[in-house]
């Protein structure tokens, strides 16, 4: 018996080494950065919901059959899309090369090469909102085209606002008043005051930015460098575990991501939400689903100390380095990008655009009523941190943000613990 | 791990073989051409090996080298990262284990034996008591046996959706007690979701396993005991237990290599990066989606010591027989027994 366990072992072990030996070679790359070639491409992106961008990509193909380009419906999950795509170059394979990417990814993409650098000359980007556009650059250089937009609005109830005689709040502690009344109207029992996102995910990310923007204060400043340690982003964050602990934020908001915040807001149940404005048509809708239907404004998030600041969301197109005919990629993005087919989106699946132009446009206003309002959020809005690893920067923000909510941590320690990490995370 | 599973898989094989099947023959013949049939059945054998080596060996060193490098944790100048990978040898696993990731580590770590030591516990009582109940004859029987079966036929990621509608702020669970418990942030309360689905789904399970052991004894044990005057209580423990008890190690192994890696159930129950659930696969998931393979490798490689570890003291505590041997004792002994039991009582 022992002969034989001993030469199966070798066996195992060579077989082993073989393989290993053949999974270790082809690191060669084959990465480009050079934009040329023309023919067929793919464009990997979310799944499409509304069916926007597949027509958008049928429109392009009717004008080139030598050029077609194949649509890759990616999970609608944001983590999934960019696990996908970080396989994707890691294997460097060229099966995507359109990559519609959340505009935190650009720095990511970039600096591992995992996107070309992009001409600025093929492009103008006068007509495009200035904000979306910092989220396409990476020390200095162009890496994605904006192609469309987000930013975070503030969702009241006109109508009990109307009765106790109040305006939107431009910060926090005018809608903590506004509150006080409202809540003793006999039509808001049992209303809670203000929910935005703060279960444990990137929406807690997004929420925290915007409190310390509101505040005045910085995550990370313009050289890179965290600075969550200040008066003014201890402020904003006080703000928020405030919120929790006077009840103004009801207990179950801890929980809340954008769909329960929505549900919450058209059952009725919220005076205030913070949300994106996809939420305006589902509340909006007569079919009785929601109980707020034409009962409800939309106003630039409040600040804190100051304005309000939202986190702005966005997704960028960016190319792959690992992929094929780029110049038809390059093509693709500019008419993908084009006035008329942010149009076309906007019309068709109330995607928000990134040109300044279509904000204005009064035949868009009348069927989108919240456009004036999403592009003064959107003008003012600022991007989350731009860094390399974002992915660990966030999971950092999320931990002490998230204790500090729960009131594990005094708000002071949270942070301070957060700007040692960050500073770990970033110096590099 | 690895040497249950070469034992099983190799004892599986031979069992499938029909070259390798008398492994009588050669102890037979041991004096006359040893060398040939060794060699002959190493021949026989070495197409099974080297499918193991593909896919158990290959992937487990992999990982373990791995986890010696780091990438991509340095930029250039222009911004860019710095391709290629750095050799730093077990800086990694000191990082896990004493450094600056062990509060996490360990975190993780006691969580996922927590689960493990609790969910299996529930599971096997739970288990054995159902498979009690449908062992019975009574009316309906096949109805209860496949019904008990239906959350283990449901996917974990399924009921782990189901389960998080019932552990909403507005959910069932919180109508029916009557108290807002928030279930996916509070601690404690997390815990309790987690455990509740995860028995929920996995005791049919214990409970099938442990079915087919008590059908296997003789109802003449029983009889016997029975006119002995043994109560409902002392035949349990004394001719039920003893007698079901390698399906039921079987099963409870199982069920432990299982929970040690238990992922999509809290994943998707309660979360991403929640402190108070997260265990040690989900920790080596985290680390591979932000693009830091050699510490996702690293946890691996840990989480694989640990589950081998408890699997070879598992085994070699309880003698559990992953494969085989159940088959061929369970009915000898029960027979032995229970023509013993019977002579005794005549």
């Amino acid at each position: 018996m022992k002969p034989l366990r001993w030469r199966a072992a070798s066996v195992a072990a060579i077989v082993a080494l073989a393989v290993a030996g053949c999974g270790g070679g082809g690191g060669d790359s084959s990465a480009s950065s050079e934009i040329s070639g023309r023919g067929p491409i793919t464009f990997a992106t979310g799944k499409d919901v509304t069916g926007a961008v597949t027509q958008a990509v049928e429109t392009w193909n009717d004008s080139h059959p030598e050029q077609r380009v194949r649509l890759i419906e990616l999970p609608a999950d944001g983590d999934q899309q960019r696990q996908q795509m970080v396989q994707n170059a890691q294997t460097e394979s060229g099966a995507f090369t359109v990559l519609d990417l959340d505009n935190v990814w650009n720095a990511e993409f970039a600096a591992n090469r995992w996107v070309v650098e992009l001409p600025r000359k093929e492009f103008d980007f006068s007509p495009f909102l200035e904000s979306a556009m910092k989220t396409a650059e990476y020390r200095g250089k162009l890496f994605s085209v904006p192609a469309y937009s987000d930013g975070g609005l503030l969702y009241y109830r006109k109508d009990l606002l109307g009765e106790v005689g109040a305006e939107p709040p431009t910060t926090r502690e005018e809608m903590r008043e506004i509150c006080a009344e409202v809540l003793k109207l006999p039509a808001a029992e049992g209303m809670s005051c203000y929910a935005g996102q703060h279960a444990k995910y990137e929406g807690l990310t997004v929420n925290f930015a915007e409190a310390v923007h509101g505040a005045g204060g910085r995550i990370v400043d313009d050289r890179g460098q965290p600075t969550v340690d200040s008066p003014e982003a201890l402020r904003g964050l006080e703000t928020m575990v405030e919120g929790f602990r006077s009840g103004t934020i009801p207990r179950a908001a801890i929980a809340y991501k954008e769909q329960p915040n929505k549900r919450a807001f058209i059952g009725g149940e919220l005076v205030f939400s913070r949300n994106w404005p996809f939420m305006w048509s589902q509340a909006n809708a007569d079919d009785g689903s929601s109980k707020v239907a034409g009962d409800f404004g939309v106003a630039p998030l409040p600040g804190i100390t100051g304005k309000g600041v939202s986190s702005l969301g966005g997704h960028n197109l960016a190319i792959s380095s690992f992929a094929e005919n780029k110049a038809t990629a390059l093509d693709f993005i500019k008419f993908y990008t084009s006035k008329k087919q942010q149009r076309q989106r906007l019309v068709k699946g109330s995607l928000a655009p990134t040109r300044s132009a279509l904000y204005d446009d009064p035949e868009l206003r009348e069927k989108y009523p919240y456009l004036d309002t999403l592009k003064k959020s959107i003008e003012s809005a600022e991007p989350r941190p731009r860094v390399v690893n974002y992915g660990d920067v966030t999971l950092a923000i999320q931990d002490e943000v998230y204790a500090a909510l729960k009131g594990d941590k005094q708000p002071r320690q949270a942070l301070s613990d957060l700007q040692r990490r960050l500073e770990k995370l970033i110096e590099r | 791990m690895s040497m249950t599973t070469d034992a099983s898989t190799n004892s599986a094989a031979e069992a499938g073989k029909p070259g390798s099947g008398p492994p009588g023959s050669p102890g037979r013949r041991r004096s006359g051409s040893a060398a040939g049939t060794a060699r002959l059945a190493s021949a026989l054998v070495s197409p099974t090996l080297l499918v193991l080596a593909v896919v158990v060996m290959y992937p487990i060193l992999a990982a373990l080298y791995q986890s010696l490098f780091v990438s991509g944790q340095r930029l250039d100048a222009q911004g860019f990262v710095v391709e290629g990978r750095e050799f730093v040898g077990l800086g990694t696993y000191a990082d896990i284990l004493f450094g600056p990731a062990a509060e996490r580590f360990w975190n993780a770590f006691w969580n996922t034996t927590f689960f493990t030591v609790v969910t299996v516990t529930l599971e096997a009582v739970l288990g054995m008591a159902m498979a009690l109940v449908m062992h019975q004859a009574f009316r309906g029987r096949g109805l209860v046996r496949a019904s008990v079966l239906v959350p283990w036929a449901i996917p974990t990621a399924v009921s782990a959706l189901l389960w998080r509608w019932i552990f909403a702020p507005d959910g069932v669970a919180n109508a029916v007690l009557g108290h807002q418990v928030l279930w996916s942030s509070q601690a404690l309360a997390s815990k309790i979701a987690v455990i509740t689905a995860e028995v929920w789904k996995t005791a049919p399970f214990v409970g099938l396993l442990v079915l087919a052991g008590l059908q296997v004894i003789s109802r003449e044990v029983h009889e016997a005991a029975t006119v002995d005057g043994a109560g409902a209580w002392r035949r349990f423990w004394h001719i039920t237990l003893p007698l079901v008890k390698p399906a039921l190690v079987v099963a409870v192994l199982f069920r432990m290599l299982d929970a040690l890696r238990m992922f999509d159930l809290p994943f998707i129950l309660i979360g991403q990066q929640k402190d108070s659930v997260e265990t040690l696969s989900m920790l080596a998931f985290s680390e591979a989606t932000n693009v830091h393979y050699g510490p996702a490798a690293a946890y691996a490689t840990l989480l694989f010591a640990y589950v081998a570890l408890i699997a070879f003291v598992f085994v070699k505590l309880l003698g559990a027989d992953v494969i085989g041997e159940v088959r061929s004792q369970v009915p000898r002994r029960g027979g032995i027994r229970s023509r013993r039991g019977k002579g005794s009582a005549r």
